[in-house]
């Protein structure tokens, strides 16, 4: 008995850990709607920072003193952050803060690096907390005693700070309707910053708190990050009461589910987020979204399909790009079809994104299921080439269908969340069914026949499907279907109101997008010749969504552009500095606040403007397509 | 239209620099790739060791009179990344052989490219037995002590031991999954009297040690084995002595001694541990003396494990290129196949049977010195002792 208590302890300071950083990141949400993919970075350099503070000052004064001011020091350089980069994109497009805060996120893992060095590094205990205390025979780390108690004593002060105070009253009221709040004569930037403030200080407090249990080292950040967001999300965004319990169920659940089922670790979290969205789809303690009021940048800038000129330029561009093996070597060729795949990846998620307005963060598992496919088809059952490229994405088509049902009946940040615990509910069991899929270990060889083994002929094969793929999307927004699509998009009270079947609507255009990134991922197999579970990883749906936002989501056919950008600017860096991630995630940064539409997004309100100072006559002729929206 | 023209001309010089080809068409060059940014306590000692196995090779004359240059990428820990950079290695740059790799599954990919490509690929670090075993292939050589000869030389100080009631912590992927499976299964060979009563599988870099701690001090097992490394390891080991997990308790552990994993606990070091490692500090052989003195010599700083792997791994390339007398993939092999060479371990050899040098690995006690995790009671343990026999490793490998 006297285990169970202690083990039910040990599960409490997890708990109280997690629900430092969940919190900050929940309030940060609630506010600004900011998906802070920066969280885990303010997290991991709180820890470092306090490394060095209490390694150098020594004594309870010491140490106590650094976790602190170490928080202090990260909410500082948070502050610099939202005003330095983030109040200037608090308009562009949803999520797009997410590419901002991504860059940053890169930026971090190496400057840590470079400041810290390499090796791992252990901090000290805490000074009047590094024994145990005996509970029957079992032994229980003073230290977990302070963490446990700390994590009500968090939530009480901000349940204070939120219910007691003026400033309190003000973040509840944005959390609710903050165009109200704005319209009420708040001061919505200074909020916001302050907001971010104090979310970003509970984010270093967390990990500063974890020094003397944890090693300090690079890849903090990547470790927590994700499971915080399944924490907020479990317990309803912008909820704080909720974020506790959440924590506390993902680690109690944890803590006795090992007893169990030792490996269940690797993805209890996301099986808990799945059930919990299913059931609640607001999660345990949020509340419906209220309905967005949208800005009007969507119909400024009307989508219409090419010109003659533009269909002209295009296959032009095309033309050329199909010239490339005339000069190129294997290996740009080789880069070129990587690309092409990409092309096809980001694509399918653009269309998913854009013109179903459903941001889905598990877009890899589609990717990974297509390649998947093909290696079982190809290895397992011998089939040839062509056939596995034609019926391997159907592997990724079904992961879809049976995966997009659940995931549609959701919106919003919620949607995004179910997608991406469906993906990782896909990739552990692509990573821990070894007898099938070879775990981590993959399944290597499957290289294209000799029709296709050339560089060039695959690169051939690579972009004739990127380019059919990416016309038949296009032919596809501009259909009864995607009009559809786009309506359930903009408005789902009226599109349902005039007839249209908003769920079947966007779960069919789920498939779509799915299958279409099978194709990539069928693809993506024969390039390397080997499937491995990272083709169904979080960093690869990341990657997707980075090529959608940095293309411009707002426009039709952004992730084409995005992913050739991304993908060939990663593959150069990489290739070129030990540095590449800083060099990424500096020019992400710089692209965000420069293009916070998007590189197309950008480049067509260019256009636009040169449109509109040229006569009125060629305006006239989108005017027909304005009316259709 | 001169000052465009030589600023153009600057433009190219610059982007030539950029691009690092200072390598002559006459100059050997040799492909390495690893983890550098997802794994740098490991990467930054090893790229020092390789740096300063070139330097040694170009200062004795380079091999067979050419010069030698290493060009090195990084593969984000990335299966499919280290393809690309394999790629662009054996495609653009034109390199003899390829080298390198820290993770299994990357070390299977660019082992599995080298076999489509037909490229000589000499895998540094990848511990998994596949990569010679399993699945091997013709082109791929590997220089570390695999998972099964560092589990016989565990297995061999652990089946000593009185303990009969084992418990086992591993890291959830196929490194950790398959250095318990060959623990196992040797050491039940040898102790059938072993009961197995306990096993945990945190995911690796996400330990949550607390309970796991809690799981296994439950079952209450008289000896533990652990597999876990890197941050996973300081958690654990923190959290086991805050517990008293390891008082009264044997504990075997893989790779722990490695300067890599003991320097970061410091004073949170157990003692006792039977562990595989790299005692740099007390191995007293003139082929190490010598390593030891060019290596703090040049960088001011001691070697790690990841150090020697780097450093032997280019000193091996050149000994089979030197040997081949040709960059030749064909030939490379047949001089790979069963060559000798000195290494800062002693002697080593790369077995013809399935491409596996007999590089060894110490095996000692872990004790605190000051402060400092350190081994004691070490032995080096030559990695030709722990292998199969010819048969059973044939039966293992699949025909070329």
């Amino acid at each position: 008995m006297a285990f169970y208590v202690v083990q039910f302890l040990t599960g409490l300071a997890s708990a109280a850990s997690l629900f430092l950083v969940a919190s900050g990141l929940s309030i940060i949400f609630g506010v600004t709607r900011i998906v802070n993919f920066a969280h885990g970075a303010f997290y991991m350099i709180g820890a470092y920072i306090a490394f060095t503070l209490t390694e150098r000052f020594s004594g309870a004064f010491g140490f106590w003193g650094g976790v602190v001011a170490a928080a202090l020091a990260v909410a500082l350089i948070g502050v610099l952050v939202e005003i330095v980069l983030l109040r200037r994109i608090y308009h562009a497009p949803e999520l797009f803060q997410l590419l901002g805060t991504f860059g940053l996120t890169l930026m971090v893992e190496d400057l840590v690096v470079l400041i810290w060095g390499p090796d791992d590094l252990v901090g000290r205990r805490a000074p009047g907390f590094k024994g145990a205390v005996d509970f029957f025979g079992q032994n229980i780390p003073s230290y977990d005693l302070f963490l446990i108690a700390l994590g009500p004593v968090v939530l009480g002060v901000l349940w204070l700070l939120f219910q007691r105070t003026r400033w309190g009253v003000l973040v509840r009221a944005a959390t609710q309707d903050r165009d109200m709040v704005a319209a009420l004569g708040v001061n919505q930037k200074w909020l916001f910053t302050s907001v971010f403030a104090v979310g970003v200080f509970l984010a270093a407090l967390g990990g500063a708190l974890q020094i003397p249990r944890d090693a300090v080292h690079h890849a903090m950040d990547l470790r927590i990050i994700v499971e915080v967001f399944v924490v907020v999300v479990i317990g309803g965004l912008g909820s704080i009461v909720g974020a506790f319990v959440a924590a506390v169920l993902v680690s109690e659940l944890n803590a006795f589910g090992i007893l169990i089922f030792p490996k269940i670790s690797i993805i209890l979290v996301f099986l808990v987020m799945a059930v919990v969205l299913i059931v609640r789809p607001w999660g345990l303690f949020g509340k419906p979204e209220a309905a967005a009021r949208k800005t009007p940048g969507l119909s400024v800038n009307p989508w219409r399909p090419l010109t003659l000129n533009e269909r002209l330029a295009s296959l032009a561009a095309l033309i050329i790009a199909a010239m490339l093996p005339l000069f190129a070597g294997n290996y740009a060729l080789t880069v070129g079809s990587e690309i092409a795949i990409f092309v096809i990846f980001a694509v399918s998620l653009h269309f998913l994104m854009s013109v179903g307005g459903l941001a889905s963060f598990g877009h890899a598992a589609y990717f990974g299921l297509g390649a998947y496919g093909v290696a079982f088809l190809a290895k397992m059952a011998g089939l040839p080439m062509i056939v596995c490229l034609l019926l391997g994405p159907l592997l990724g088509c079904m992961g879809a269908a049976v995966f997009g049902f659940f995931a549609v009946q959701l919106s919003g940040v919620y949607f995004a969340m179910l997608t991406l615990a469906f993906a990782q509910i896909v990739w552990s069991i692509a990573f821990q069914w070894v007898s099938v899929t070879g775990g981590d270990n993959g399944i290597l060889g499957v290289w294209p026949e000799k029709w296709a083994a050339s560089p060039s002929h695959f690169y051939w094969l690579a972009l004739g499907v990127a380019a059919l793929v990416t016309i038949a999307l296009r032919v596809m927004v501009f259909s009864p279907f995607g009009y559809a699509l786009r309506a359930t998009r903009d408005s789902l009270l009226r599109s349902e109101a005039v007839g249209i079947n908003a769920k079947r609507i966007q779960w069919t255009a789920f498939v779509i997008a799915g299958t279409t990134a099978g194709i990539g991922g069928a693809l993506f197999a024969y390039l390397k010749g080997s499937v491995f579970p990272d083709n169904l990883g979080i960093s690869l749906s990341v990657d997707a969504l980075v090529m959608v936002l940095l293309g411009g989501v707002e426009t039709v056919s952004g992730g084409v552009i995005g992913a050739i950008v991304y993908k060939a600017l990663n593959i150069w860096l990489v290739s070129q500095t030990d540095l590449s991630k800083l060099v990424l995630g500096g020019f992400i940064v710089l692209i965000v606040v420069v293009f916070p539409k998007g590189i197309v997004g950008m480049l067509e309100i260019l256009a636009q403007r040169r449109r509109k100072s040229s006569p009125p006559g060629s305006s006239l002729l989108a005017k027909p397509v304005e009316s259709a929206e | 239209m001169r000052a465009r023209n030589s600023f153009v001309g600057a433009a190219f010089a610059l982007l030539a620099a950029g691009m690092g080809h200072s390598a002559l068409a006459d100059d050997i060059k040799i492909g390495e790739i690893n983890s550098y940014s997802l794994l740098p306590s490991f990467t930054e000692p090893y790229r020092k060791g390789w740096q300063l196995a070139v330097e040694e090779i170009n200062a004795a004359g380079g091999i067979n009179g050419k010069k030698l240059v290493v060009i090195s990428k990084d593969d984000g820990g990335k299966p499919a990344d280290a393809q690309t950079a394999a790629n662009e290695l054996v495609s653009s740059e034109g390199v003899a052989m390829l080298t390198g790799t820290f993770l299994s599954n990357i070390g299977l990919a660019v082992s599995d490219f080298a076999n489509q490509k037909k490229v000589f690929f000499l895998a540094a670090e990848p511990l998994t037995d596949a990569v010679t075993w399993a699945k091997g292939n013709k082109y791929t050589f590997r220089l570390r002590p695999s998972n099964y000869m560092q589990a016989a030389m565990l297995v061999e100080a652990a089946s000593k031991l009185p303990a009969k009631r084992w418990a086992t912590i591993a890291p959830n992927y196929e490194y950790g999954q398959s250095a318990v499976a060959v623990f196992k299964k040797l050491m039940s060979e040898k102790r059938p009297d072993i009961q197995w009563v306990d096993e945990q599988w945190p995911p690796q870099g996400k330990i949550d040690a607390g309970p796991v701690v809690q799981a296994v001090a439950q079952a209450n097992p008289e000896a533990i084995l652990n597999v876990t490394f890197g941050p996973d390891l300081v958690k654990l080991v923190r959290e086991g002595n805050t517990r008293g997990l390891f008082k009264g308790r044997e504990v075997v552990s893989f790779l722990t001694g490695e300067p890599e994993y003991l320097d970061p606990l410091k004073e949170e070091t157990p003692e006792g541990w039977i562990v595989t490692g790299y005692p740099w500090y007390s191995i007293k052989t003139p082929e190490h003396d010598a390593f030891l003195k060019a290596y703090q010599a040049k960088y001011n700083d001691y070697p790690r494990l990841g150090s020697i792997v780097g450093y032997q791994t280019i000193k091996a390339a050149a000994a089979i290129i030197a040997k081949a007398g040709s960059t030749d993939t064909d030939k490379m092999i047949a001089a790979a196949e069963g060559i000798s060479m000195p290494s800062p371990f002693g002697e080593i050899t790369f077995r013809k049977i399935d491409h596996q040098s007999t590089l060894g690995a110490f095996v000692g006690k872990t004790a605190q010195k000051d402060g400092k995790g350190v081994m004691v009671d070490t032995s080096y343990k030559k990695g030709s002792d722990y292998l199969p026999s010819d048969a059973e490793v044939e039966k293992l490998r699949p025909k070329d």
